[in-house]
């Protein structure tokens, strides 16, 4: 029970935030709002499954942003100049990532660098690359594009759950089963539970570090392709920043930014804590959408808080 | 059955032999274990016990020797490749991963798996038939580290034993358990002994040993002391290998000196912490020397700490100068006068960094309080003074300490505790090396302070020097302060046969 508290704890306070906003505007509840939240959220949710990961295992991954920035660029510059057809395209730069966050992860484990310096540089990198690719903002006109963001479900009552939201839950289904069903999944637990103790047990640390940066680069580009849909074009400072909120969701979720302890479901319920934040403030009308900022700096600190009282208490418990 | 000399060895190590710059940790040590025993290994600081069972599982290189498990040679890569050869490692702080559930700490690396997924509710089954075959029934599911330190080795020592391990070492297992816990531990240990594991059994305890070790092998300073069964070994040789040291036929006594009396300027009753040190009863007098005796986890550097205030107390009242004081933390000791050299000069004493003279007057600068600086002149002054009353060697006071040798780093320190003027000074070790000229010097700046008037308090293990200083020697030991030994009683064959006796 113990163990699900902090899991609990979040969706709590999603089931207030979200009574809150319906006794204020009764629209939350219609379909529309509901899958709009889905939506909207999609490329932050899919990046934060790879952030949680890598969170799990001890880790921080800076580089999210600029990956989904250059793979924004990169999609732009390879469809619209180049004339690559998108699908091959998404496969490419799908791969770049991949490579890119393998990368990442050698170097953490190889040279023994602090993930945090290690990624630092990965976002400078991946961020510089944007640059030299353009530095203009290049529209995405392919028919592709139009094609993947009509696909969507109707839902009762005239809400549309669309491809992008689609893929973001199956992304996070994926990812639990990931986390909590392979070994894969255990050797990530166990790394972030004590790396010197996971080794002498036998668990592949290098193997395992280097698929989980890989896995979060992986599905920051995937973040970037759908970033891309909404945005249709490509443009070297997107998504600045998004690093942070990613991070944020995580440890909104429950999982201790120390490592060893979390879930994926948690951190699905704290991206949507920050769309509902954000969907409120629209809907509001009058507030900057500044004070979704600082409501989620509020919530994070609370959470951190919590964190801090859960594990001390354990402590005692014992 | 097959009798027990007649058993093969199940693990065979022969002219193991491992150097680091300027120590040699391991001397062509000679090691066999049977299988279907417990084998225990003792030595005290610095034999290289720790140095061997890490050899042994790949944590270092060995310079030279072999070592054979079932007659084939082996050479371990890391502790998980030794666990995959057949030795496995408990150690006493758990290496366990207290993060996840114990059937996963169980079976991870190998869980029992179909399609890429793990089946989860059959390694919890197969966890939980495991843990009962050690007459454990706990629910697997749950976080190891929701568990006692007790529960966690034992589960330590079933994945060891069931990841095919034929030799388990036990490090230390019992340093945090009590006495239920311990007898827990024993009984599965026997049983694991009657299904013809070899386990060597590393612990400082006495008492433990002849419980359950079929076999001790005893190390000192890196070199094979001696291996005999328990039954043929009387404790008083046991503890005579350890501390290298035969019974001389004459007993030396030390010079007598009238003994001293007067109220005691310190005094502790009833003073102890669980799990540390047994409640014990202490009186220190103005220019009064009492020496610490005892095997190294025997309990004399814990009760060091106690009485400084570094560990708190849990039962008990100390006294200063008849007076009721509250010790709850270093400061509080140094503010009542009170002094400490700690035994780990290196780590825990000098700042290697700073110079003499900032190493001298850093504890009475921290009485004072970090704004209240001392001025320079005085810092000089005191730090000259001390520089020629304990005669440390150095060319000026600004010379970084950590280029001074041991015994005037020692001689520094404490320096560092006569700054401050104190009533009481506890010495920890205070000759562990330092070479044989400064030994004598330190020996000598022991018996002065104490002319002086000072109250000392001394812990060491050689037990000759001891008894040479010392007007009262507490004898310790399996953390317990077990007989107190004055007059006549003071030397080295006391001290002996005290450490060794049963009761």
């Amino acid at each position: 029970m113990r163990r699900h508290l902090p899991v609990l704890i979040t969706l709590g306070v999603f089931i207030v935030g979200y009574l809150i906003c319906l006794a204020q505007f009764p629209s939350f509840a219609s379909t529309r709002v509901i899958g709009n939240l889905l939506t909207d959220n999609a490329f932050l949710g899919i990046v934060a499954v790879g952030m949680t990961f890598v969170i799990l295992s001890g880790g921080i991954d800076l580089s999210v942003g600029s990956v989904i920035a250059f793979t924004g660029v990169f999609l732009a510059v390879a469809i619209e100049r180049y004339g690559i057809n998108p699908y091959l395209a998404f496969v490419l730069v799908l791969g770049l990532a991949a490579l890119f966050g393998a990368g990442m992860g050698l170097l953490i484990h190889a040279f023994e660098i602090p993930a945090f310096i290690v990624t630092l540089a990965g976002m400078f990198l991946a961020r510089g690359l944007c640059f030299v690719l353009t530095t203009d903002s290049i529209p995405i006109n392919a028919e592709a594009y139009g094609q993947i963001t009509d696909i969507a479900f109707p839902l009762p009552g005239g809400g549309r759950l669309t491809f992008v939201a689609i893929a973001m839950l199956l992304v996070v289904a994926c990812g639990v089963v990931l986390a909590h069903f392979t070994r894969f999944g255990a050797n990530v637990y166990a790394l972030g539970g004590n790396r010197a103790s996971a080794q002498l047990m036998g668990v592949p640390v290098g193997k395992t570090t280097i698929r989980i940066y890989m896995l979060s680069s992986f599905l920051a580009a995937l973040a970037g392709i759908v970033f891309s849909f909404y945005t249709s074009a490509g443009y070297s400072l997107a998504a600045t920043g998004v690093e942070l909120d990613t991070i944020a969701a995580v440890v909104i979720g429950g999982t201790l930014l120390t490592g060893g302890s979390g879930t994926i479901i948690g951190t699905l319920v704290g991206v949507l804590i920050q769309g509902l934040i954000q969907t409120y403030i629209t809907f509001e009308g009058t507030l900057s959408s500044w004070w979704t900022k600082i409501a989620i700096g509020a919530l994070l600190f609370a959470f951190i808080v919590l964190q801090r009282g859960l594990s001390a208490a354990s402590v005692r418990a014992r | 059955m097959q009798s027990f000399n007649e058993r093969p060895d199940l693990l065979e190590i022969n002219g193991l032999t491992k150097g680091f710059p300027g120590v040699q940790a391991l001397d062509h040590v000679h090691f066999t274990l049977r299988a279907g025993e417990i084998h225990g290994l003792l030595g005290e600081n610095g034999a290289g016990k720790s140095t061997l069972i890490k050899v042994l599982t790949g944590v270092f290189k060995r310079d030279a020797g072999s070592i054979r498990l079932d007659g084939q040679e082996i050479e371990a890569r890391d502790p998980a490749h030794a666990l995959s050869l057949g030795i496995g490692t408990v150690y006493q702080e758990v290496n366990l991963l207290p993060n996840l559930s114990v059937a996963e700490n169980l079976f991870i690396g190998r869980q029992p798996h179909r399609f890429g997924l793990v089946r989860t509710g059959e390694m919890r089954r197969r966890s939980a038939e495991l843990l009962s075959t050690y007459g454990l029934s706990i629910n697997v599911a749950d976080p190891l580290g929701s568990f006692s330190v007790a529960v966690q080795q034992i589960v330590a020592i079933a994945r060891a034993v069931d990841l095919s391990a034929k030799v388990l070492i036990l490090d230390e297992p019992t340093a945090s358990l009590d006495a239920n816990e311990v007898e827990t531990l024993f009984r599965i240990l026997n049983e694991l002994k009657a299904r013809g594991i070899g386990i060597v059994f590393v612990t400082h305890f006495l008492d433990q040993v002849y419980a359950v070790c079929d076999r001790i092998t005893v190390l000192r300073n890196g070199r094979l002391v001696g291996s005999r069964p328990t039954a043929e070994l009387p404790r008083i040789e046991l503890v005579s290998m350890m501390l290298g040291r035969e019974l001389a036929a004459e007993a030396l006594h030390r010079n007598q000196r009238p003994a001293v009396t007067g109220d005691p300027v310190v005094a502790f009753k009833d003073y102890g912490k669980r799990r540390l040190v047994e409640p014990f009863d202490l009186a220190v007098r103005p220019g009064e020397v009492v020496g610490l005796a005892g095997l190294l986890g025997s309990g004399r550097t814990e009760t060091a700490k106690l009485v400084f205030g570094i560990e708190r107390a849990e039962t008990g009242q100390a006294y200063v100068d008849g007076k009721p004081v509250r010790i709850a933390s270093a400061r509080d000791a140094s503010r009542l006068r009170f002094g400490f050299t700690p035994e780990d000069r290196k780590t825990e004493g000098i700042v290697a960094e700073l110079s003499i003279r900032e190493n001298i007057i850093l504890a009475l600068q921290a009485q004072r309080g970090w704004l209240h600086q001392l001025p320079r002149r005085k810092q000089d002054e005191i730090a000259n003074r001390f520089i020629k009353l304990l005669d440390i060697r150095t060319p000026d006071a600004e010379k970084p300490i950590g280029l001074l040798s041991g015994g005037n780093q020692q001689k520094a320190l404490l320096a560092r505790w006569l700054a401050t003027e104190p009533r009481f000074l506890i010495l920890d070790e205070p000759t562990r090396g330092i070479d044989v000229g400064a030994h004598a010097e330190i020996i000598r700046l022991i018996e002065r302070l104490c002319e002086d008037g000072l109250a000392l308090l001394v812990i060491s293990s050689e037990l000759e020097e001891i008894a040479s200083y010392s007007d009262r020697v507490i004898v310790l030991r399996d953390r317990k302060h077990v007989r107190e030994l004055s007059g006549a009683e003071v030397n080295a064959d006391t001290i002996m046969t005290t450490i060794a006796s049963h009761q």
